[in-house]
C-alpha cells in the first residue's frame, strides 16, 4: 500500500493529490477540512509537535491499512496561520470498493482527529483564543474500537 | 531529560523546550510536573492542574504514572485540537 503523510504551511492542490492516487484501485473516498468563518474567525492558527504528529498519524494509516484491503493513502495536516475558507486536511483512501474507502476515511480522520499532537488557535482581528478540545471528537473515535 | 511544551502550556511557561537534569525524587511524569510546578508560577499556571493536561514520553501519548528515565524526551500539552 502507498501511504503519504505530509504535515506543511504551504497549501495543497486537491485535484493533484486525488490525481496522484492509485488509478486502477476502482474506490477513492476522500475528506477535506476547511477554516470555518463563522462567529467572526478571521483565520486559524495551527502548531504541531513535529515528529510525534507524524508518528501518530503513520500508526492510524498502519492500523486503517489492517482493517480494511487499501490500496492507498495521503494524508496532509496544515499549520501556521490558515485564513477562513482555506483547505486545513485531506485524508484520501484508494481502495478497490466504495465500502472500505468510506470507513478507512472517516476512521482516519476521527483518529486524526483525537490523537494526533496539532493545536488550534482562532484569531478575530487581532486577538487570539485557543480552541478547546470537543468531547465528542473522543467519541467519534471511541466508537471503532 | 529533553521537555517539550505546546500551545498555551508552551505560552504559560514562556519557552517550547528546555533540557533538565532529572531530579532523583522525579520517577514519573506526574512527579516531573509536581517538580516543574516549584519552579516559578508561569510553570504552576500551566501544570498544576493535570485534568487539564496530556502528556507524552518519546513521542508517544503516556498516562502520567508511565516511569521516565534520564534520555527521554517529556512533553506537556493541551488535549489535541487538529483536523
Amino acid at each position: 500500500m502507498k501511504a503519504r503523510i505530509k504535515i506543511q504551511s504551504d497549501p495543497f492542490d486537491l485535484v493533484r493529490e486525488l490525481e496522484d492516487m492509485p488509478k486502477a484501485a476502482g474506490a477513492l473516498a476522500s475528506f477535506t477540512g476547511h477554516v470555518r468563518g463563522e462567529d467572526g474567525v478571521d483565520a486559524l492558527v495551527l502548531e504541531h509537535y513535529p515528529g510525534m504528529a507524524e508518528r501518530e498519524i503513520a500508526r492510524h494509516v498502519e492500523d486503517a491499512a489492517c482493517r480494511w484491503p487499501l490500496l492507498g493513502v495521503t494524508v496532509i495536516h496544515r499549520v501556521g496561520e490558515l485564513k477562513a475558507g482555506e483547505r486545513i486536511v485531506l485524508v484520501a483512501v484508494a481502495a478497490a470498493h466504495r465500502s472500505d474507502a468510506f470507513a478507512a476515511c472517516e476512521f482516519l480522520m476521527d483518529h486524526l482527529k483525537h490523537t494526533a499532537t496539532f493545536w488550534k488557535q482562532e484569531r478575530r482581528g487581532t486577538e487570539m483564543r485557543w480552541v478547546d478540545a470537543r468531547a465528542s471528537d473522543d467519541k467519534a473515535a471511541k466508537r471503532w474500537t | 531529560m529533553k521537555l517539550l511544551y505546546f500551545a498555551w502550556v508552551r505560552q504559560k511557561i514562556g519557552k517550547s523546550e528546555e533540557d533538565v537534569a532529572r531530579p532523583a525524587n522525579v520517577a514519573t511524569v506526574r512527579d516531573l510536573a509536581a517538580h516543574l510546578c516549584a519552579l516559578g508560577p508561569g510553570y504552576a499556571d500551566a501544570l498544576a492542574d493535570l485534568s487539564r493536561l496530556r502528556a507524552a514520553v518519546n513521542q508517544e501519548h503516556a498516562g502520567f504514572d508511565m516511569p521516565i528515565g534520564d534520555g527521554d524526551e517529556v512533553a506537556f500539552f493541551p488535549p489535541v485540537t487538529g483536523g
